[in-house]
């Protein structure tokens, strides 16, 4: 078990052989795993304090003049600094590489104000940015190491509590805009993204034991959508699932409809946080009460097999 | 209620924030031991409301902006009735009343859900021009964290405030020199904090955040402004009470384990 802010923290650190690298921090970077890049390159780390607005744009101009810089804070406050993001960083395209820890229910007690269940349907909007949600810390890290050569603006959403680790030694398998096939079923395809990738192999085990083969999908990069792997899978299995610790509006559930209704479209059901904050609750009763479990993702599976022409 | 009484609730309320924290195993004691002379003194002398009517229209307003301290505000609310000491076991817990960030539509007593930085002053300002359309002489009263102020918002709210004359406004900043990954000075700067708001037209007193004495004195002068905003810039203590705790950046968000609990309650005067 490993935390997806611990793989972000890792590869800063990794990146920083590359003198173009900066790190950007608004009181946070103890909790965004960014602290061991400033502990080893206080020269090259700009702690804006608490200030989100301000570190964007701040991000910009050292993008504007050559330099890779990292920004990050709780995925919620991100979003104090979206019009910065959008105006300042997304319209000119210069790549800032922001990070939102601590994202998605499975936050756990801090409760509704630290939980953000929206960050990935609102940055999906912005033209030009990536949008990343990894599963595990291995997979996060090769992610982040691959950001200095996209040459434009990011968004990757990390969790604040340990997951499982999927990659350990299978690095090479992660690709921005790539999708992951993690097991392979013809009778329904579960798209999973982040702390749900896990829910959706535990979920496609207990489908197993009915006789329901599924296909997982970790769908890390929520934009661009990996749109060759899901009409594959549209085709294969004929049914999907969309399962994600985020609002059941515009995220992965959101981005995957979009792209079926217009090109191959078969049953889909979306497993997804319910039109409503979080609350105060340890990370596993929060999936539980917003309906995010394994069992949720497999009775979700059976209505869209049954949903089937 | 007199000095020494409020220095007593002071003293149980610290309690009572050593043991949510530690019972949750998270949370902020540190930012909750600093405010908890200043929210005392408020309610216990002067703050207008009524425990068994929470949402009375015509209370005073208070705005608990740096909401992560809520375990003060919680152990503040319970000894004035608000909610009850049972309710401090739900801190952190599914369902309690007491949610990890303060939070008006959970807890009863509590008029901001919080958990944002930056938020609560502009809060407090639609409060009391609220208050001053109703022709109301209630005030919104406002607590932020000295880290707090480094949110540009706050800034704007300042400036708005002066400029709309607010004087039913008034603000407590909880100067107790550390926000979340270290010491303030070593974040961000702030220079001279008094004179920022002397200059963007604030009323502005200094005082000891923990002297019960000078806080009780601070809102009776905050209460004598009527024309513009007040401020009263707190030097505070993180942690205050609890030797370990005091002045030590790692007890912003970290509660104490089983042996410091103890060490903190003897410290308290709780005999085991
Ligand atoms: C907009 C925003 N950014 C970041 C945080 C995370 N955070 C919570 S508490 C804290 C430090 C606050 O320091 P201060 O205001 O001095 O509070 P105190 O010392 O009284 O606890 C930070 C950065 C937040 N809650 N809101
Ligand atoms: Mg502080």
């Amino acid at each position: 078990m490993a935390a997806t802010r611990d793989g972000y923290g890792d590869a800063l650190l990794a990146l920083a052989d590359n003198p173009k690298v900066v790190v950007l921090e608004a009181d946070l970077g103890k909790s965004t795993k960014s602290l061991h890049f400033r502990k080893a390159h206080p020269e090259r780390t700009v702690s804006c304090g608490i200030g989100e607005q301000n570190m964007l744009l701040v991000g910009a101009g050292l993008a504007s003049s050559g330099y890779i810089p990292f920004a990050s804070t709780f995925a919620i406050f991100t979003e104090r600094a979206f019009e910065q993001m959008r105006n300042g960083v997304a319209r000119p395209n210069l790549p800032v590489h922001l990070c939102g820890s601590h994202g998605g229910t499975h936050t756990g007690t801090d409760g509704s104000s630290a939980q953000s269940i929206e960050d990935l349907a609102i940055y999906r909007t912005l033209p030009n940015v990536v949008v990343m949600h990894p599963c595990d810390d291995v997979s996060t890290k090769a992610l982040t190491m691959q950001l200095p050569e996209l040459g434009k603006p990011s968004y990757m959403r990390t969790a604040r509590n340990k997951t499982p680790v999927l990659y350990d030694g299978k690095e090479d398998q992660i690709e921005i805009g790539k999708g992951v096939t993690i097991c392979s079923g013809e009778d329904v395809a579960i798209i999973a993204c982040g702390v749900l990738v896990h829910e959706a192999m535990d979920a496609a085990e207990s489908l197993r034991s009915e006789g329901i083969n599924a296909t997982v999908i970790d769908m890390h990069t929520i934009k661009p959508l990996d749109t060759d792997l899901i009409d594959s899978v549209a085709q294969n299995c004929g049914a999907i699932v969309t399962a994600e610790d985020h609002s059941i509006i515009g995220g992965l559930g959101g981005a995957v409809a979009e792209y079926l209704v217009s090109s191959n479209p078969v049953p889909m059901e979306k497993i997804g946080v319910p039109d409503r904050f979080g609350e105060s609750a340890g990370s596993e009763e929060m999936l539980e009460m917003m309906g995010l479990k394994s069992h949720h993702i497999c009775e979700a599976a059976k209505r869209a097999i049954a949903r089937k022409a | 209620m007199s000095i020494p009484e409020l220095e007593e609730m002071a003293r149980k309320c610290r309690v009572e924030i050593c043991k949510m924290t530690h019972r949750a195993q998270a949370g902020h004691p540190g930012g909750s031991l600093s405010e908890i002379d200043i929210l005392c003194a408020l309610y216990g002398s002067r703050l207008r409301a009524r425990p068994d009517d929470p949402n009375w229209e015509d209370r005073d307003r208070f705005i608990l902006s740096k909401g992560h301290a809520s375990p003060g505000m919680y152990a503040v609310l319970a000894e004035m009735g608000f909610i009850t000491h049972e309710d401090l076991k739900s801190y952190r817990v599914k369902g309690g009343v007491c949610q990890g960030h303060v939070d008006m539509k959970w807890c009863p007593g509590v008029d901001f859900s919080a958990g944002s930085l930056g938020m609560g002053l502009s809060f407090g300002m639609g409060c009391a021009v609220a208050a001053r359309i109703d022709g109301s002489d209630r005030n919104a009263y406002v607590m932020v964290g000295d880290g707090e102020i480094q949110e540009g918002s706050i800034w704007e709210a300042a400036m708005a405030a002066a400029h709309h004359e607010l004087g039913n406004l008034k603000l407590f900043i909880d100067c107790n020199g550390i926000q979340n990954d270290d010491f303030c000075e070593a974040q961000m700067r702030m220079f001279d904090i008094p004179a920022k708001w002397n200059s963007f037209g604030w009323a502005v007193k200094v005082i000891d955040g923990h002297n019960m004495e000078e806080i009780v004195r601070s809102l009776e002068w905050m209460d004598s402004i009527t024309d513009k905003p007040a401020v009263v810039v707190a030097k505070t203590v993180k942690g205050k009470g609890v030797s370990f705790m005091e002045n030590n950046p790692a007890f912003h968000g970290a509660a104490p384990s089983d042996e410091q609990l103890q060490l903190a309650l003897s410290e308290l005067g709780v005999k085991a």
